[in-house]
């Protein structure tokens, strides 16, 4: 049975059809946590949130109060929120930026105080139009309300805060590729070294980047206390989490729950969450943090949802959302839709990537559509190896980025899972559930 | 514990212990060590970028040994490095595999075919065999990016050189990638094509067939070409060039990787005019510039008419004999064209058998020669590389392109604090730390303003700016080059002389680099081409003689009864035509030269020459750096080389000079004065030597992945040929020694007074005009602009003007209707008409408004 | 004169105000100039490559990698259906190709109205309400080929312009208000208040 007794930290005004408002956020505790870290040292304020174990909630799942830590030294610049959110199945910051504009708004403040920086950024997926005069409205707000501007509630505290919008380029989501955009360039990821941001990021700054969902867990854990967080969850895995359920379920969604507390299996079919599978037809595979992450089988279901736990089977939850595929479905489809995405959003610097992708994509197509030959498979397990050496998990590199390297992840579990769907196609000349 | 004196860092590479330099890139660290590792975007001049992944190599670090790109990995102590394990090829085979994929595989019909980096690669690490059977991606064949350049995008791999060249090295982004993934593709603006000065490098750099030159496609094949090493003589900057011919035709310019020179880069001017080498065959008019004078012609019954060499040596000589019988009656203008050994050749002429002093390489649009020599010279690199630069030119990108481009990097990112005297525009202002607004006649003003730190207000210098700059400059100039030419055609050389000497004499320890532009200006005038010089930089005190100028007043006012004209075209080189003409017309002319113009209509000898790519010999560069020319191709007709001219001609007076060839004429300069001439011509693929310098340096070895096309380390990119320094030995000189401010006379100038409706004529150069090279090569031609008149925003409001208007310019001397243009960079109160431009109508615009006796020119404008 | 329309052009020189470089306000400006026009003219990259400071190849460059801007005219609704895996598992194939006999315009294509182009887009993340359909980048809830026949009509009929306004048209909510905060004033201030601090954690700490 799913464990659904936590506090809802991110989504608890979920049940207001005016969630978004002002009015409705300062009737429910907004600004709240605000006030609370204006009296603090910045520094406490950090280190609430570094007891608090949250975890990045972007994909990586980098510990936030580390990499604020990071930068203790050298003054942070800017603080740059990372709301680009298109990882194919990924729509839980949509979700928080439609519906509670004023939670994210006022975590950007806490960490811009934390951090002590006097400009940030809200960079938000262009396809988000509402989200974005949401965003922009809730700015607005703030400012009116004194949480945003010169001496923030009456502190010595100021910022300013810009949300600027995307354009279309999933590719943008990775931090540096994100930073490119907000300097108005192509968003080609930037070669590593430097490895992060914080050392050479917005016009060569000290940045943090951070996940929307990452911010708007701020309000909580200042007013809370990171002890109170950490509480929840297990392991490393600390805290509530907004999961991207999709698929072939009845009630797909977006649910904040416990991490470890529950498993996969809970996720999928309790009631309350997504309800079982369409028609109670059997699961023939799940997706459990992405389209980057390596694809678990049904005897995979009751791991617990935590960062280690899926990470010590060979995958990751990533993004956290998990898409459920039943015996109806064709893995050979999936798997050419998903090469085929990573091929028009390969951003076209590298090599394998951007040659690989197509290649891969044009293999896919012909297995699926006609025209698959049974030395396909292999070779389509070569080039995959070819972009990701040894087709380990995580994944090794030969590329700048990790979009490269993780396109294979679908291929390669497609193949080892269900190699003789791939021989079907082939014999049938075509899918044969067409 | 550190050991201070060693200053490498150890590396283990394929089980081997390596040093190299700390900090070095582990690609050519490994080279250094004889180990090759393949690449595609890596260009040693360039940042690298890391993104064709060809160079990856197993680097071992905390999680064990990862993939690592060899070209952007900097080598730190310790490093263990293999390029050689199964996992390096089967990553290295895959991006081959990948490269090729979509590569339409059309090597036979492309450009670069036999010499292309993607070929060869493919060949030495390709399988061979494909296991791509999918349809390739398509695109348009060969667009047109620009007039010079051809696209064809199914070729390009995206290694992102071409457009890391025009935005990293040119500095101006014309074409950029447009798309994404596997659909990106190079391309310009639908609004701005890509005419670049420099695009022809993005052809060059191109390690596929992608980018194409126009004029060089489908003309040969490179197992036809022959190449030498030479020097590029299109500007005074001197970029090292392989010059590439298919039998008797040229049909290519390279740019070779010389390090204290070019760096690879030229400027498409230098690599795009070989078709005016050779002339348009089909014009036979020696008063078109497109022509190639390949015969003797004489003057008969007013028309010029082909003889045979006895017979135009005889009328020369007559011309120049009867002359010299009166005293003062013959000089020479010219010479900036010629080698060093042509040049020396003719002065041993002039001053040994016609006895004259009235002799000068420049035609009144330069600088004086004896306050050239008379500074304290700095190297391209030493400017290159200085605290502060100071220009007192015109825009340099225009001016000497390749000069441009080896001080921007360092001015760019502000390592380098760059002053400029800002009359016109100029490509490097937003880059500077300080531009002073200075209006024509007033550059001394300003530069004693620097000098001092303060300003009269009338000169209407920021005070902060004027203070920061001067502070820059310290007390005695220590760290600062001043680069110094002749910014303002319309306006007397003395203005800017006498600022020029100031600020040496005010700055001891700073140096200057001399701006000056044309071809081999330098090399003649250090053989002497002036009055008062002497050959190998000498100089006679005593001496006194007519420069280009004053020789046309001699001629016009009847004293000067012939002149000798060393190449060129006297008519399209004066600032003031009109002045020039009526000389001209005054007097007999005996002119040397390889192409026709429209000069000849006054010349009663002509005398055909060779030009560059035809003769041997060394020249001179702005910085002193004696190079090669090599001879590729042979003389159309029955051209000669000038040192022969010259012979056969002092023969006619019965004389015998010991210059019969060209090795012996680079003997004698070498053994008469010191100066480098004959070391330097038998070791033609150096990068020669800066006169008065210790010479050590050492070439890289020729890559052929970031110099596709160039032809072999036998002709091109030799090991060191560093130690032989070459000093100037006095005693060569005989009597004359060297110039020193103290010659100088130039002395300030006073301004007349300006009306407060006129502005003052900022006269610029382009490095597109109307001169020989450019009109005779059809590509460049089209490319030239046309003329405007460019005020900045006050000035054009005040004018009630709006951009595009056609106003009429008037100044004392007439009027001409030109098209007015906004341009802020353009200082107040200033007019700014760029010199060789097109004007509508055909007029020569200069001629029209500027008067060689007038110390500034003034002009009103008037809307119509 | 200027590409942008006289109010447009304000707040093109606001939006670079924003940033601490012109270049950064290059996507705004796009989406701007998209606004105007329903694509991106020529005549506005060039202007955009004034206002950031950068040339007209590089404002090209940066507009064609971003699939939102469009370079050549298109329809004044832009309709974008997901196919990406959570859409495939719902069917998402189905409803583009019924979109496009609809429209009667192949994928990419714009309708012989000139009022519709039709795009195949990656995920738009709102998988919950599989196939996703996107006009003009609003969110319109037609999941089933009835659902979007009934949404064709609507948009021809005008009876959705409040919703779903002409392509290109992003933010309607304008920002209140340039930028407050000037760092290098604040640089007093903030060793006060860091003194101030202290001050009363030694206080405390006692
Ligand atoms: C290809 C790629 C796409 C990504 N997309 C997103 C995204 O849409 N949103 C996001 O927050 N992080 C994304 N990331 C992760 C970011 O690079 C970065 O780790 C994250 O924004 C950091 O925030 P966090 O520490 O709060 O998780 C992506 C990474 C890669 C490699
Ligand atoms: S791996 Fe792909 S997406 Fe990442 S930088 Fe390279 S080409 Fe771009
Ligand atoms: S990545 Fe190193 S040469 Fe291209």
């Amino acid at each position: 049975m799913a464990f659904l007794d936590s506090p809802k930290i991110v989504s608890s005004r979920a049940k207001f059809a005016d969630s978004h408002t002002l009015a409705r956020y300062l009737e429910t505790g907004g600004y709240e946590g605000l006030r609370k870290a204006l009296t603090m040292f910045p520094e406490q304020v950090a280190a609430e949130v570094d007891a608090a174990s949250l975890l990045g909630r972007g994909g990586a799942g980098f510990p936030a109060g580390r990499k604020w830590s990071m930068l203790r030294k050298s003054p942070v610049s800017y603080l740059v929120v990372n709301g680009d959110e298109s990882e194919p199945a990924t729509f839980k910051d949509h979700y928080l930026v439609e519906r509670d504009p004023h939670q994210l708004v006022e975590g950007v403040i806490i960490a811009a105080y934390a951090l002590q920086v006097t400009q940030a950024f809200i960079y938000l997926r262009g396809e988000f139009a509402l989200g974005l005069e949401r965003v922009q409205q809730a700015i607005n707000e703030a400012y009116e309300h004194g949480a945003l501007g010169r001496k923030i509630f009456g502190s010595s505290f100021s910022l300013d805060l810009v949300v600027h919008p995307g354009a279309g380029a999933y590719i943008c989501g990775e931090e540096t590729a994100l930073i490119e955009a907000l300097e108005g360039k192509r968003g080609f990821p930037r070669i590593k070294p430097p490895f992060f941001p914080a050392v050479t990021g917005l016009y060569g700054e000290p940045t943090v980047v951070n996940n929307v969902e990452t911010m708007s867990n701020m309000p909580w854990i200042v007013l809370n206390g990171g002890a109170a967080f950490a509480a929840l969850g297990g392991g490393r895995s600390a805290g509530t989490r907004l999961f991207a359920l999709s698929g072939r379920v009845r009630n797909p969604g977006v649910f904040e729950i416990e991490m470890v507390k529950n498993t996969f299996r809970d996720l999928i079919y309790d009631p309350q969450l997504g309800g079982g599978v369409i028609d109670d037809r059997a699961i023939k595979a799940i997706i459990p943090g992405g389209v980057s992450a390596p694809w678990f089988g049904p005897e995979l279901l009751d791991l617990p949802l935590g960062q280690d736990e899926v990470a010590e089977k060979g995958s990751m939850l990533g993004s956290g959302s998990i898409v459920v595929m039943d015996e109806t479905t064709c893995v050979v489809r999936a798997t050419w839709r998903i090469i085929k995405f990573f091929s028009r959003e390969s951003c076209g610097q590298c090599t394998p990537c951007r040659e690989g992708s197509g290649w891969l994509e044009r293999i896919m197509y012909r297995l699926e559509h006609g025209g698959g030959r049974i030395e396909d498979v292999d070779l389509l397990l070569d080039l995959c190896d070819n972009i990701a050496p040894g087709l380990t998990w995580p994944p090794q590199q030969t590329t700048i980025c990790v979009l490269g390297p993780s396109m294979p992840s679908s291929i390669n579990a497609a193949i080892s899972m269900f190699r003789d769907d791939f021989y079907a196609h082939v014999q049938h000349g075509g899918c044969p559930h067409d | 514990m550190t050991d201070q004196t060693r200053t490498t860092v150890s590396i283990t590479l394929n089980g081997r212990a390596v040093e190299a330099q700390p900090g070095e890139l582990l690609i050519e660290a490994a080279e250094h060590a004889g180990v090759y590792i393949p690449r595609f975007c890596y260009h040693p001049r360039m940042e690298p970028v890391g993104v064709c992944r060809m160079c990856l190599v197993e680097v071992d670090g905390p999680r064990g040994a990862t993939l690592q790109p060899a070209c952007y990995i900097r080598v730190n102590d310790g490093m263990s490095v293999n390029t050689e394990s199964d996992k390096v090829k089967k990553a290295q085979d895959g991006v081959l595999e990948f490269l090729l994929a979509n590569h339409p595989l059309d090597c036979p019909v492309c450009d670069k075919g036999g010499e292309c980096p993607l070929q060869d690669q493919s060949l030495a690490h390709g399988s061979g065999e494909t296991r791509f059977v999918e349809e390739k991606r398509h695109f348009v064949k060969p667009i047109e990016i620009g007039e010079l350049v051809l696209l064809d995008r199914e070729r390009c791999i995206q290694c992102s050189r071409c457009t890391r060249f025009a935005a990293e090295v040119a500095g101006d982004a014309q074409i950029d990638f447009a798309g994404r993934g596997d659909l990106i593709e190079v391309a310009p603006s639908p609004t701005v094509p890509f005419d670049s000065i420099f695009s022809g490098n993005t052809v060059q750099i191109c390690p596929v067939g992608a980018l194409t030159a126009k004029a060089y496609r489908f003309t040969a094949r490179p197992w036809d070409l022959e190449q030498v090493e030479s020097t590029c003589t299109a500007c005074a900057v001197g970029c090292r060039i392989a010059v590439q011919s298919s039998g008797n035709r040229l049909t290519r310019v390279l740019g070779v990787d010389s390090d204290p020179v070019n760096r690879g880069w030229l400027c498409d001017k230098g690599r795009f005019t070989l078709d005016a080498v050779d002339g348009n065959p089909e014009l036979t008019d020696p008063l078109d510039p497109r022509s190639r004078i390949t015969e003797p012609l004489v003057r008969r019954d007013g028309e010029l008419v082909t003889t045979s060499w006895s017979e135009a040596l005889r009328a020369a000589a007559t011309i120049l004999r009867d002359a010299a019988a009166n005293p003062g009656g013959v000089g020479a203008i010219g010479g900036a064209a010629l080698t060093n050994e042509g040049a020396f050749a003719w002065e041993r002429f002039v001053r040994g058998v016609l006895a004259s002093e009235h002799l000068d390489a420049q035609y009144g649009d330069g600088l004086d020669a004896t306050l050239i020599q008379a500074l304290p010279k700095a190297t391209i690199d030493e400017a290159a590389n200085a605290a502060t630069v100071v220009t007192l030119t015109g825009d340099l990108r225009e001016e000497l392109p390749v000069l441009f481009l080896r001080l921007r990097p360092r001015i760019v990112s502000g390592k380098t604090n760059l002053i400029e005297f800002a009359a016109g525009p100029s490509a490097l202002r937003r880059h500077a730390r300080v531009a002073l607004p200075v209006r024509p006649g007033d550059v001394d003003q300003v530069a004693e303003a620097l000098a001092n730190g303060t300003a009269p207000h009338a000169l209407g210098l920021d005070e902060f700016e004027l203070t920061t700059a001067h502070n820059l400059l310290g007390d005695t100039g220590s760290g600062v080059v001043f680069v110094v030419g002749r910014a303002n055609l319309a306006e007397q050389s003395t203005v800017v002389e006498a600022a020029i000497r100031r600020l040496a004499a005010r700055y001891p320890d700073a140096t200057f680099l001399p701006a000056l532009r044309r071809g081999n200006v330098m090399g003649a005038l250090d053989m002497g081409l002036a009055p008062r010089l002497r050959p190998g930089r000498g100089f006679d005190a005593s001496a006194s003689g007519r420069d280009a100028l004053a020789q046309l007043d001699a001629m016009i006012a009847g004293d000067q009864r012939a002149l000798l004209l060393l190449g060129g075209c006297l008519l399209g080189n004066v600032a003031d035509a009109k002045h020039a003409t009526a000389a001209l017309e005054r007097a007999s002319v005996v002119a040397v030269t390889g192409h026709g113009g429209a000069t000849l209509a006054y010349a009663d000898v002509v005398l055909p020459a060779t030009v560059q790519h035809e003769r041997s010999g060394t020249v001179t560069n702005l910085e002193g750096r004696v190079s090669a020319v090599t001879a590729k191709v042979g003389a159309p007709g029955s051209a000669w080389s000038d040192v022969t001219i010259v012979a056969e001609l002092a023969e006619e007076f019965g004389q015998r000079l010991g210059l019969d060839s060209i090795e012996l004429t680079a003997k004698a300069i070498e053994e008469t004065t010191g100066y480098p001439a004959l070391s330097v011509l038998n070791d033609a693929t150096s990068d020669g030597v800066v006169v008065g310098r210790a010479a050590h340096y050492e070439r890289r070895a020729l890559d052929p992945m970031a110099f596709p096309g160039l032809r072999s380390t036998d002709t091109v990119g030799l090991a060191s040929h560093g130690g032989d320094t070459v000093t100037l030995d006095a005693t060569g000189r005989g009597s004359s020694v060297a110039a020193t401010l103290a010659d100088v006379t130039a002395a300030p100038v006073a301004v007349p007074p300006t009306d407060a409706y006129a502005l003052r004529v900022f006269a610029g150069r382009r490095l597109y005009d109307r001169g020989i090279a450019v009109r005779g090569s059809t590509a460049l031609d089209n490319l030239v602009a046309t003329t405007t008149v460019a005020l900045n925003h006050f000035d054009l409001d005040r004018l009630g003007a709006v951009p595009g208007d056609v106003v009429t310019v008037r100044t004392e001397r007439g009027a001409v209707a030109l098209p007015v243009a906004l341009d802020d960079q353009v200082a107040r109160g200033v007019a700014s008409v760029a010199v060789g431009t097109r004007a509508a109508d055909g007029t020569d615009v200069l001629a029209s408004l500027f008067d060689r006796d007038a110390v500034i020119t003034q002009i009103r404008l008037e809307t119509r | 004169m200027t590409h942008f329309r006289t109010d447009l052009r304000q707040r093109a020189v606001e939006l670079v105000s924003l940033y601490p470089r012109a270049r950064s306000a290059m996507l705004p400006l796009l989406h701007l100039a998209q606004e105007q026009d329903g694509y991106v003219t020529d005549d506005a990259m060039a202007e955009i490559a004034e206002l950031t400071g950068t040339t007209p190849a590089e404002v090209r460059g940066t507009a064609a990698f971003y699939d939102m801007f469009h370079l050549e005219p298109v329809g004044k609704y832009v309709v974008g259906v997901c196919t990406n895996i959570a859409c495939l598992l719902a069917g998402g194939e189905d409803l583009l190709a019924h979109a496009s006999a609809t429209l009667g315009c192949s994928v990419g294509g714009t309708s012989a109205d000139g009022l519709f182009t039709l795009e195949e887009t990656e995920c738009l993340a709102d998988c919950n309400i599989a196939p996703v359909v996107q006009v003009n980048h609003r969110y319109v809830r037609t999941t089933t080929p009835e659902l979007f026949d009934a949404l064709v009509d609507d948009l021809r009929h005008g009876r959705l312009d409040h919703d779903v306004p002409p392509h290109g048209t992003l933010i309607r909510i304008r920002r209140s208000g340039g930028l407050r905060v000037d760092p290098e004033e604040l640089a007093g201030e903030r060793a006060e208040a860091r003194a101030a601090r202290e001050a009363r954690a030694a206080t405390e700490a006692k």
